[in-house]
């Protein structure tokens, strides 16, 4: 094994991370998770139209590849007129994958939420909205965060897809290297690796939040 | 009593589905006045006292809140789609607040809310919903506490209380609400028995306070010494009404006086 160029690869890979992965990850989350929250609104909706587009858009996003979303986005949409650079494209697809996923997971926290706080919502004055935003989400929140979690970390790993539109993180970072060095199998374990350390520090971080999150449940 | 009843109802009825639960029940209550209601499992007691909050709506009758000038609440119940969209819905939503604004209640199992502090659960609702400044509902919320002996236990959580303890916490979460009536659906029914006794003095200090209050109970001594009146609901009929004294005393009706006979003399 090549020890020099091991090392020597370890700082441009996780500097990719840090500069693209996480960045990517974090920005189309923050999207993704308010997409859901209003998908979920729609799954939950009692009006039969609304509930209908929210199971369709959950269905869409499930039911179909994130590989065939991202090309669809940064390959296909320019036959339409509408070109979106390559990092653009990458937030769009996984915030609107995100937003399917998560939509499940808020949908069943709210859903585990006792109907008695609705109604001691309603008791105290509070309209359904209202209800919703200070006693029903918070609630909902402390029992989501282990599946958002698993849905984070899922979206840290697939943002390598965005290597297949020339979105620069730490995937293409590798690719670049190894098809300078020939080195396939280091570099690529390697990356590999330096995936599995991102990993490792958010699950470490999810437990924590866990923990305190339970304090007041 | 020549003044008007602060609560008038007619003519109820509700279903779910196949099951008809309120039958055309009547229900008058004056300022000041204690209503029990009782009766077996399923006698539509627990889904009247709802009906009066709002959190159920009835397919038919009427009810009218009394209030100041312009406050009067009179909603009617044509048995209209129970949507919650669309104009029916808004304004089958608004009849409900509006009903809701008049009463509080206190439930069978608290429901306090498990991510607020005991303070923070009792000023919710005015600073939220009343327009209530915080330190004037905090306020008052301490002073209440105090009332029912938990002013040390403002900054604990709900989980952290006894059964008692919790359902003290959702008197006060009512009471703060300033309602002009309070409901009360088997306050006790969930507790164990050593702590039955901490709510149910509470509710009587309330009602001598003269609190205008509607309870379901299963407590009948409690009924008899602390009611005005009290109704034995039967298959979403009220059955029979009456003076507390005269009615567990003499009963008229035969189903009154199994029923009693069945709670009094359960081993008979």
């Amino acid at each position: 094994m090549d020890v020099q160029l091991f090392t020597d690869s370890f700082w441009p890979l996780v500097l990719g991370g840090l500069t693209g992965t996480i960045p990517l990850a974090l920005s189309s989350f923050a999207i993704g998770l308010v997409l859901a929250l209003g998908v979920a609104m729609l799954r939950l909706s009692a009006h039969p139209v609304l509930a209908w587009v929210g199971r369709a858009y959950v269905s869409a996003i499930r039911g179909t590849p994130l590989l065939v979303q991202l090309f669809v986005i940064f390959y296909g949409l320019p036959s339409l007129g509408l070109t979106i650079d390559p990092w653009p494209s990458a937030v769009v697809a996984f915030s609107l994958n995100v937003g399917g996923y998560a939509a499940e997971v808020i949908r069943a926290a709210i859903l585990s939420v006792p109907t008695g706080q609705w109604e001691a919502g309603y008791v105290v004055g509070m309209s359904r909205h209202r209800t919703l935003r200070r006693i029903i989400l918070p609630q909902a929140a402390r029992v989501s965060v282990p599946p958002l979690s698993n849905t984070f970390i899922s979206l840290v790993k697939d943002t390598s897809l965005a290597s297949l539109i020339l979105v620069t993180e730490l995937f293409r970072e590798a690719q670049e290297i190894a098809a300078f060095t020939n080195d396939f199998l280091l570099i690529y374990t390697e990356a590999a690796i330096v995936y599995w350390i991102f990993c490792t520090v958010l699950s470490f971080g999810q437990s924590r939040l866990e923990r305190k999150l339970e304090q007041y449940v | 009593m020549s003044e008007a009843p602060l609560l008038t109802a007619t003519g109820l009825h509700l279903s779910f589905g196949e099951n008809h639960v309120l039958r055309g029940i009547d229900l008058t209550v004056h300022r000041g006045e204690v209503v029990a209601l009782i009766g077996p499992s399923g006698s539509g007691k627990t889904t009247l006292l709802r009906s009066l909050n709002g959190l159920a709506t009835p397919d038919a009758g009427r009810i009218v809140v009394d209030g100041g000038p312009g406050e009067q609440v009179d909603l009617t119940f044509d048995g209209g789609p129970r949507r919650a969209w669309g104009r029916a819905g808004r304004r089958a939503r608004a009849q409900r607040e509006s009903l809701r604004d008049r009463s509080a209640m206190v439930f069978q199992h608290h429901h306090l809310f498990p991510h607020l502090t005991v303070l923070q659960n009792v000023v919710e609702g005015p600073v939220q919903t009343r327009g209530v400044p915080r330190t004037e509902a905090e306020d008052r919320a301490l002073a209440l506490l105090d009332r029912v002996g938990l002013a040390d236990k403002r900054d604990a959580y709900p989980r952290e209380l006894s059964g008692g303890q919790q359902q003290r916490v959702g008197i006060v979460r009512a009471l703060a609400l300033q309602p002009d009536l309070l409901l009360f659906d088997e306050p006790t029914s969930s507790l164990d028995p050593e702590l039955v006794g901490e709510v149910l003095t509470v509710m009587k200090e309330l009602a001598e306070e003269g609190w205008t209050m509607v309870m379901v109970t299963h407590e009948l001594e409690f009924a008899r010494a602390v009611a005005d009146e009290v109704l034995f609901l039967d298959d979403g009929v009220v059955v029979e009404r009456g003076a507390p004294a005269q009615m567990f005393s003499a009963p008229r009706r035969g189903r009154t006086r199994e029923f009693l006979h069945r709670i009094l003399h359960p081993l008979d």
